[in-house]
């Protein structure tokens, strides 16, 4: 491989110190963490660095985790890519559960646009700086995000569905 | 060709009730309106086709506009988002107007009990014929358009101004 884990890594820690930490090699994937107000500085220096050369945003997502810590219940997920010398990485930054709030990258890549609106629609973690942050799959009336944990996935007007045939019963039988 | 209703026939005349011509009218030229969403319409592109032919029951004439359709077959899984857009097409069809559920997604949402799916079209609009299966069969869409032909047989020509109707489409918001 061209592009050796550990030269992203050093320069990284070089030109961020504490504001980047937690790298790991997770399957076949190499993680680490950005403080999540340092995102676009960080993304901006792994694109146009010239031997890092991350040009590509594969992914953006979200994760709630409840059980942490407040500080990290919320998790933004960026996936990028080295086309010239196809190296991956992932990058994960922490969010408080109360106050999710992250800078937009659209100022980087203009394929984040849709992928933060669909964050937004379902996590309801706040892109500030995005163009148009308004629920993109979602119908528009609807007032829950409902990939947070604490919103039920069935619909609540449901009349004829059996629980034990949808795995929503604990011993299904 | 189809029999004649029950009547007084005799040396050059045939008398019956009204209701019974118009309703043979009706129930044997069906115009369909597809709303296919997902597999059931697939299978129920199998039920138009040759092997099939549902031309033999009067409904060869696929009507994309809501306007020109009698029979609206609901075919697929719908999502919520798209409910509005059901319910438009439902108001935008001319009177007399039959609605097909087709397969269980249709007709109950199916196997998706989940927030962003409508479980059941007969939560926005009334629905006349239920169609099981997951997806059905060609044959049992003919079937469910056999079972409507006769319900639209046997309705009186005066259903569609009576009280009951106009309550059951207030029921569902529908003016």
């Amino acid at each position: 491989m061209a592009l050796e884990t550990s030269v992203i890594q050093n320069k990284l820690i070089e030109n961020f110190g504490l504001k980047v930490a937690d790298f790991f090699q997770q399957h076949d994937i190499f993680t680490f963490e950005v403080a999540s107000d340092s995102i676009v500085e960080v993304m901006k220096f792994l694109r146009d660095d010239a031997t890092l050369r991350f040009n590509f945003l594969t992914d953006l997502c979200g994760i709630h985790y409840p059980d942490y810590d407040k500080d990290r219940q919320f998790a933004v997920v960026y996936h990028m890519h080295n086309w010239v010398d196809n190296v991956r990485i992932r990058i994960k930054c922490y969010l408080n559960g109360d106050q999710p709030e992250i800078d937009t990258v659209t100022g980087l890549f203009l394929s984040s646009n849709w992928q933060e609106r669909e964050t937004y629609d379902f996590y309801g973690i706040i892109f500030k700086g995005h163009p148009q942050l308004k629920r993109i799959l979602n119908m528009d009336e609807m007032e829950s995000f409902p990939l947070r944990k604490e919103f039920p996935m069935e619909d609540g007007g449901r009349t004829d569905k059996d629980d034990r045939f949808f795995g929503r019963t604990t011993q299904n039988c | 060709m189809v029999d004649a209703p029950e009547g007084f026939a005799g040396e050059g005349f045939f008398a019956t009730k009204l209701d019974s011509v118009v309703g043979l009218a009706r129930a044997n030229s069906l115009w369909p309106l597809p709303f296919a969403t997902s597999c059931c319409g697939i299978e129920f592109m199998a039920t138009m086709a040759a092997h099939y032919d549902v031309a033999r029951f009067g409904s060869e004439r696929m009507s994309f506009s809501p306007r020109q359709a009698d029979m609206l077959l609901v075919m697929g899984t719908i999502a919520k988002k798209m409910a509005p857009i059901l319910r438009q097409v439902y108001e935008q069809m001319s009177e007399p107007k039959w609605v097909i559920a087709v397969g269980a997604c249709a007709s109950s949402g199916g196997v998706f009990d989940t927030y962003s799916v409508l479980q059941g079209i007969d939560k926005v609009i009334p629905v006349d014929v239920y169609v099981p299966g997951c997806p059905p069969r060609p044959e049992q869409i003919l079937d469910g358009i056999m079972r409507l032909q006769e319900i639209v047989k046997s309705e009186s020509v005066r259903r569609r101004g009576s009280d009951e109707y106009k309550d059951l489409l207030g029921s569902y918001n529908i003016k």
